[in-house]
């Protein structure tokens, strides 16, 4: 089989770099391990409704709810309420991920694109030393695929990226242990994505609420990796839940590793783009990854198909791509891991003062940094370190 | 030796995320391990439902 660009992993991520690639010209292949695409889901499957629908035309099915915003717990219970336009990438709608990822995927399919499940990108193939191809194993029989361009969209266990020499694997502190179960429950607010923040909840992490409609809701924590154990999110969560959802009923669980490591040195090398978890592109305070990686997949899709014009797949023939990432999505990332190893150290007596002075606020039309502002005034002591962040 | 409890693992992938020597490759829903482990433990202290241990 030949073509002219591989995608490996078939995400978010993977399906708009297809997609984006397929319009542009390209003859495009996509493979995807799993026998369904976006099944297991590994995601509490919040987004901004600005962003996503600035992306995709959405169909009704692939969103589960619509929140009116976002309400912060600190430990002592003290809460503050955020409007959705004004909380950021992960509040707005709650989706549906296995519909909304085969929805995604099918759009690539529609544009052009080749796409082949239970098939398994096993390594690159090279020809004078350069990539020409990807070895895959497809429904338990090996398949060799030829094309000069990869992009690599495995997402968190990826390995496009350390086959060709980019080093991504995660260290414990750049990557969250996450824990989920989906529960029916009278008292879920189904206004609201709630987010639950100490260190007896979530070390390094927080606990959350995404509303799914008909009293239905993701409810998980993250921790960092750093201050994990073997099985501890799920324990945590199954702590969590009797404090704070006692008649909860799961009919639904996910566990997931999701990084936070903030931008890497290099998502591209000669005859690879790396898109979404595979080049840790989440936010590393949020968690969310959804739209960076379908940002990022489309930008990669659409320098594909200018390098395979120009016959320059040489890492420097793929340069706009990483000036383009890191402009559009990069500096957020960055910025919010800034944010992150300032949250990660706060105790819980930190965190009820930060809220509790933002409690006393109208803070209902404020935007983050204007929240952030008024944290400020408040506690300059505690947030000096992050001054040039704020102000 | 990594052991993996099949019954509890639930092919999450966050471990192979984090191996080092690339030793853990998900297949589907089944975790491989390779001669490549060395045994660090770091996959251990990651998985979500405590499904890998390393046993001397
Ligand atoms: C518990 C949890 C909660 C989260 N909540 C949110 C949230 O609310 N909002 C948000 O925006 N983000 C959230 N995230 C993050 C989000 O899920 C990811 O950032 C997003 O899925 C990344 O998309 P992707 O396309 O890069 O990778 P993925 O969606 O992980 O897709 C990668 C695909 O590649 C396939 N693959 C891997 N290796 C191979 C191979 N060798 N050959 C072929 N195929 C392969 C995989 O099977 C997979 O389908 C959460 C993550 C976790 C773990
Ligand atoms: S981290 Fe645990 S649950 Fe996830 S794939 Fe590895 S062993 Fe399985
Ligand atoms: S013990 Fe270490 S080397 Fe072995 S699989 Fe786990 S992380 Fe990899």
């Amino acid at each position: 089989m030949k073509c002219d660009l591989i995608v490996v992993g078939g995400g978010p991520g993977g399906s708009m770099a297809a997609k984006a690639a397929s319009e542009a010209g390209l003859k495009v292949v996509m493979l995807e391990k799993r026998q369904e695409i976006g099944d297991p889901v590994r995601c509490a499957e919040g987004v901004s409704k600005r962003t996503l629908n600035r992306l995709v035309k959405l169909e009704p099915e692939w969103i589960a709810s619509e929140v009116k915003g976002a309400r912060l717990y600190a430990p002592d219970g003290t809460s503050i309420v955020m409007s959705e336009d004004k909380s950021g990438g992960e509040v707005g709608y709650v989706l549906e991920r296995k519909v909304f990822d085969r929805g995604l995927a099918m759009l690539a399919a529609q544009a052009g694109a080749t796409v082949l499940v239970k098939t398994r990108a096993l390594g690159l193939l090279r020809k004078n030393g350069a990539i020409s191809g990807v070895s895959a194993m497809r429904i338990g029989e090996p398949l060799e695929i030829e094309a000069p361009l990869i992009i690599g969209a495995d997402g968190v266990e990826s390995k496009v990226g350390r086959w060709a020499g980019i080093d991504t694997a995660l260290k414990l502190q750049d990557i969250e242990s996450c824990a989920q179960f989906l529960v029916h429950d009278a008292s879920i607010d189904e206004e609201y994505t709630e987010f639950f923040l100490g260190n007896n909840i979530a070390p390094s992490g927080y606990a959350w609420s995404f509303p799914k409609g008909e009293k239905l809701a993701n409810i998980g924590l993250g921790i960092q990796g750093s201050r994990s154990k073997p099985g501890e999110a799920v324990r945590l969560l199954h702590k969590f839940m009797k404090a704070r959802f006692p008649n909860g009923r799961v009919v639904e669980m996910v566990v997931g590793g999701d990084p936070c490591s903030g931008p890497i040195e290099s998502a591209t090398t000669d005859g690879v783009m790396l898109v979404g978890d595979a080049a840790h592109q989440t936010d590393p305070l949020t968690g969310g990854g959804i739209l960076n990686a379908m940002q990022a997949g489309v930008m990669a899709g659409e320098v594909a198909a200018k390098a395979i014009s120009a016959g320059d797949m040489s890492r420097r023939g793929l340069v706009e791509y990483e000036t383009r990432w890191r402009e559009k999505i990069g500096k957020t990332i960055a910025r919010s891991f800034q944010f992150k190893e300032f949250f990660v150290k706060l105790n819980d007596n930190d965190m009820n003062q930060l809220l509790g002075s933002l409690a006393k606020e109208d803070i209902s039309k404020m935007d983050l940094a204007g929240m952030l502002r008024v944290l400020f005034r408040f506690n300059p002591k505690l947030l000096w370190s992050l001054k040039s962040l704020i102000i | 030796m990594l052991t993996v409890n099949r019954y509890k693992c639930c092919y999450c992938g966050a471990c192979v995320g984090v191996c080092p020597t690339c030793a853990l490759e998900l297949v589907e829903t089944w975790l491989e391990v390779s001669a490549e482990c060395k045994e660090c433990g770091l996959c251990t202290k990651i998985c979500p439902v405590g499904a890998l241990e390393v046993n001397a």
